[in-house]
């Protein structure tokens, strides 16, 4: 049987080498291609794993506990397939983008390259200490990224992201120690059993703090998001769709992971409630904020600090005791993970496109856009209604199932939550398209765009939208074991 | 899958697939356009007239589809989803026809005309939503469909307006959204049935069940234009006249009104909804409602304003119908469902031929109309004769229903507040009349952008439209006891209704 696990580790590698030994700004159709491949490839790997169920796989000949070992099962299979859907349409934009606006394209493809190379060991990794070496280089990846577009004030958010991302990674790398200090081992095969079995120690229950802050910090979980908006709205177009859209993912899958697997015997109720109400919190003020700012981008980017909270009330939601409610609310996180990472991806792409064509990044310059660039702003207005979540997408599966969850489990409070972030990201979504059916502001003059810039970001909408009719199949995935 | 199966699905698509090639349209090519939207309607009402026949000879045109393991989308095309659809299919191809002249020469045509069948996409999945879900996606993809067409000028009173709509829609949806997952809590996956499904419950739940019925009409209301919801319905007033037409006497208030038909009829059973005494509240409400705008209607000048204050009013006829328990009740206010939306469309329609003919927007500015504009003028009296309930008109079946609903209810209270309605109706209806035909044209009209043709007094698509409606208007009323009017099939529905 072909396996196509190594293939995508060391596709994106070579990506990687190969474009950063063919220069500044080229290579751009050699990553297309490839991503092409390891599309495909993905898609090969989670019809195995749908077929087979999860399966361990032991690096070089040499498993746990003595070599490395990867792991793939449902989950792993959608973040894998979700990256790449989200990276590929990305990639094509990316090209197009940079042709137009050569600011940010120096290091652009082989970052990429390595960026994806990272979140796909990370999402197959078997190992806390293999996981820490993938979340460096993704950091690191993803600083670059952000540096490269070479103005003053991406420099300052690249550096203040950097020492984000190293802090985090640190408290991280912390609590492994702590660990394998305690434990002897890395392999989570080894230490689950381990942390179930024995007494819970105050080294474990120390670790599990710093791991899971670390990644709550990399997460950008309210009150650590203090650091996206400034990153993720001052890179350029493509990479703040990159950076809102996946790597932000990658960190809350490991504490997905992390929370229901190796420290499921330590957490308590009371840690998930908290969760929660940062979640909810976040959800709120992140929706107040985005609706406070006057630059396109940096809405885009407050409004991903407010979803992101919505990922967090599956904590609180998974306590519940009532059967179904429980599992609905795995789904339901796990739709709105998907779905939010397709509709920021085309929303932020969206938003690349309107900046590029007004010349300056301010929401009272969009007047007018619904006239010149009607097929970005339909782009954005279906983003949008993922974000607010309401039918037919993805994001109203999510909320669908999230609230279904609340409701059987008497959950009330987090129902309020939910219905309100509907509504205010709703205010924040048509604060935008409102300003583009009113007239341009006088002495505006819109550049025009070349229409592959156009094309990818409807696609990524589009599926986003459609994805509410496709869930059995990623539920399906979902619950392959 | 069989061919009935996919009925229900062609009918959508005979919107929204034009709809979705319009959008990509430059804006030069009218022809082509006006072909898809004209194709598009008349395969519609094909499609529909093969399923009335269909429905009339024991066929049933379902179609499911899992979203999620337990959570079907359903379309079925049952007698009173094909009464919705009917009277939406009919209309939206009049109000095509009016829109092409109305618009023609001006601005994002493509984009209007895009939406707009994306709109009646919405309403007819609206009327075909086999249950509470299915209901649901519809009825927010109408709020989405139609913020476009409600803020298409671009205008800051436009935007402003466009603002409010969605602060009411998008709450009231959320409201609603919550009620139903909360239904499908207790009830787990249900479709609409004759006669109800809540019952099985029993009335250990009546508590729940109350709430949750409130929420449901909470969130219904907000588009049915219930007092204290109704906020939103004069201010987007501003919307082209076409779109007003659609939202008054199709789309928008009346999916509202068609939801709580549902609820109460085929969720709740009227039966079960009269035990958790749910039937009272809501009829008071709708009473308040009525005399509220009709009230309001006597004070504004602005005549879409007064028009709008009408429509609060009379579209709670039909909840107030759904209220009074006993099939004449059902029958009146079912029925009121198809009369208020021809007779309501076409007073819009003939208010945008005023506007655009002659550029009169205010009642106080109507004198003398009827002699230059002779054909408008009379459809607009024919409708707001029929808004009184005169004899000959399709008004005076509803209100003859209703009223002999509320005698059979025992709520005489209700026979007295529907005679004070019609006063209130010929008191802001009659002094139009009177300005129209009693009193001198000034010299000269306030803007007149269209010339009288020899016997075309304005545009010839903006007038066929409301003389056809205006004609339907009096067929429905004279020819109520035949078997292709309107009463005939509400009558076969509430039947249905109540001998489950």
């Amino acid at each position: 049987m072909f396996d196509p696990v190594p293939w995508l580790i060391l596709l994106p590698l070579a990506w990687g080498c190969l474009t950063f030994l063919a220069g500044i700004g080229r290579g751009g159709r050699l990553v297309v291609a490839g991503l092409i491949i390891q599309l495909v490839l993905t898609i090969i790997l989670a019809r195995q794993i749908v077929m087979e169920g999860a399966r361990h796989y032991a690096v070089g000949g040499w498993g746990a506990p003595l070599g490395v070992d990867l792991y793939v099962d449902g989950l792993t299979g959608i973040m894998l397939l979700l990256t790449h859907v989200v990276a590929l349409p990305l990639v094509v934009y990316a090209r197009a983008y940079f042709s137009s606006q050569a600011e940010g394209a120096s290091y652009f493809w082989p970052l990429t390259c390595f960026l994806l190379a990272a979140m796909n060991v990370l999402f197959m990794s078997a190992d806390i200490f293999n996981i820490y070496v993938t979340l460096e280089l993704l950091g690191l990846a993803a600083v670059g990224l952000v540096a490269a577009a070479g103005s003053a004030g991406s420099v300052t958010a690249a550096i203040r992201y950097l020492l984000v991302t190293l802090l985090g990674s640190g408290a991280y790398l912390m609590g492994v120690a702590l660990l394998y200090g305690t434990y002897g081992s890395v392999s989570l095969a080894v230490l689950e059993p381990l942390l179930a079995t024995t007494e819970i120690s105050a080294a474990a229950c120390l670790a599990a703090m710093l791991m899971l802050a670390g990644l709550l910090l990399k997460t950008a979980l309210f009150p650590f998001h203090f650091w996206l908006p400034p990153a993720h709205g001052g890179a350029p177009a493509p990479v703040s769709a990159l950076l809102s859209a996946l790597v932000i993912k990658a960190s809350f899958y490991l504490i997905l992971r992390l929370w229901f697997d190796l420290f499921a015997p330590l957490v308590t109720t009371q840690a998930a409630q908290l969760l929660g109400g940062l979640g909810a919190a976040a959800i709120l003020w992140g929706s107040i904020l985005a609706f406070n700012q006057t630059r396109l981008k940096m809405l885009v980017a407050y409004s991903t600090v407010a979803q992101i909270g919505y990922l967090f009330l599956l904590f609180p939601l998974m306590t519940s005791a009532i059967p179904g409610a429980a599992e609905s609310a795995m789904q339901g996180g796990v739709m709105q993970l998907v779905a939010h990472a397709l509709a920021k991806a085309a929303m932020f792409a969206a938003a690349g496109v309107m900046v590029l064509s007004a010349g300056k990044d301010d929401i009272a310059l969009l007047g007018g856009m619904s006239s010149h660039l009607p097929l970005t702003l339909f782009t954005f207005a279906l983003a949008g209604i993922t974000l607010m979540g309401l039918p037919p997408s993805g994001g109203f599966i999510a909320k669908w199932l999230l609230i279904d969850s609340a409701v059987s489990g008497g959950q009330w409070g987090w129902v309020v939550v939910m219905i309100l972030g509907g509504l205010l990201s709703a205010a924040y979504v048509f604060k935008v398209l409102r300003q583009a059916f009113l007239p341009p502001v006088a002495g505006i003059k819109f550049k025009p765009v070349i229409r592959m810039l156009e094309w990818p970001a409807f696609l990524l909408a589009l599926i986003s939208l459609l994805l509410g009719f496709r869930s059995v199949e990623v539920l399906n995935l979902l619950g392959a074991a | 899958m069989n061919f009935n199966g996919i009925l229900p699905l062609l009918v959508l698509a005979s919107s929204l697939v034009p709809g979705m090639i319009i959008f990509f349209l430059p804006e030069s090519r009218i022809r082509l356009r006006t072909t898809l939207n004209l194709t598009g309607a008349i395969l519609k009402l094909l499609l529909i007239g093969y399923m009335l026949w269909g429905v009339q000879h024991d066929q049933s045109y379902v179609f499911r589809y899992n979203v999620l393991p337990d959570l079907e989308l359903v379309f079925k095309a049952d007698a009173l989803a094909l009464l919705f659809v009917t009277l939406s299919a009919a209309l939206w191809f009049l109000t095509t026809l009016y829109a092409i002249g109305y618009l023609e020469g001006s601005p994002h045509r493509s984009r209007f005309f895009g939406f707009f069948s994306f709109c009646v996409t919405a309403t007819v999945g609206v009327a075909m939503a086999g249950n509470l879900f299915t209901f649901f996606v519809f009825y927010e993809l109408l709020t989405l469909s139609t913020y476009p067409l409600v803020v298409h000028r671009g205008t800051e009173a436009a935007i402003r307006a466009g603002n409010i709509y969605l602060v009411y829609t998008l709450a009231g949806g959320a409201v609603f959204l919550t009620g139903i997952v909360w239904l499908y809590g207790l009830l787990g996956q249900v479709e609409f049935t004759h006669g109800g499904v809540a019952a099985t419950l029993g009335l250990e739940y009546t508590a729940q069940l109350q709430v949750i019925f409130l929420l449901l009409i909470a969130g219904l209301g907000v588009k049915a234009a219930l007092v204290p919801l109704h906020g939103w319905l004069p201010q987007a007033m501003i919307a082209p006249a076409p779109v007003s037409a659609l939202l008054h006497a199709v789309a928008v208030v009346k999916a509202g009104a068609f939801g709580i038909i549902r609820i109460v009829y085929e969720v709740y059973g009227i039966e079960f909804a009269q035990t958790l005494n749910l039937l009272m509240p809501l009829a008071i409400v709708a009473s308040i409602t009525i005399i509220w705008g009709s009230l309001r209607a006597l004070w504004q000048d602005d005549l879409k304003r007064r028009l709008a204050y009408s429509t609060i009013s009379q579209v709670s006829y039909i909840i107030l119908g759904v209220t009074l328990f006993g099939p004449a009740g059902t029958i009146g206010g079912v029925v009121h469902l198809v009369h208020q939306g021809i007779m309501k469309i076409t007073l819009f329609f003939c208010a945008g031929n005023y506007a655009e003919t002659l550029g009169i927007h205010k009642i106080s500015e109507m004198n003398g109309a009827g002699r230059r504009m002779p054909w408008t003028s009379i459809a607009f009296s024919v409708a707001a004769f029929g808004m009184m309930g005169a004899p000959l008109t399709a008004g005076y079946i509803s209100k003859l229903y209703l009223i002999q609903g509320a005698e059979m209810a025992e709520m005489v209270w209700v026979s007295w507040m529907l005679t004070a309605s019609g006063l209130l109706n010929a008191a802001y209806f009659l002094p139009i009349l009177y300005r129209l035909w009693f009193i001198n044209q000034p010299q000269t009209w306030l803007q007149e952008r269209i010339r009288a043709q020899g016997r075309w007094e304005t545009h010839g698509l903006l007038l066929i439209p409301p003389v056809v409606t205006a004609a339907v208007t009096l067929g429905a009323g004279i020819f109520a006891d035949t078997g292709w009017s309107p009463l005939f099939w509400v009558k076969l529905v509430a039947e249905m209704e109540y001998l489950p």
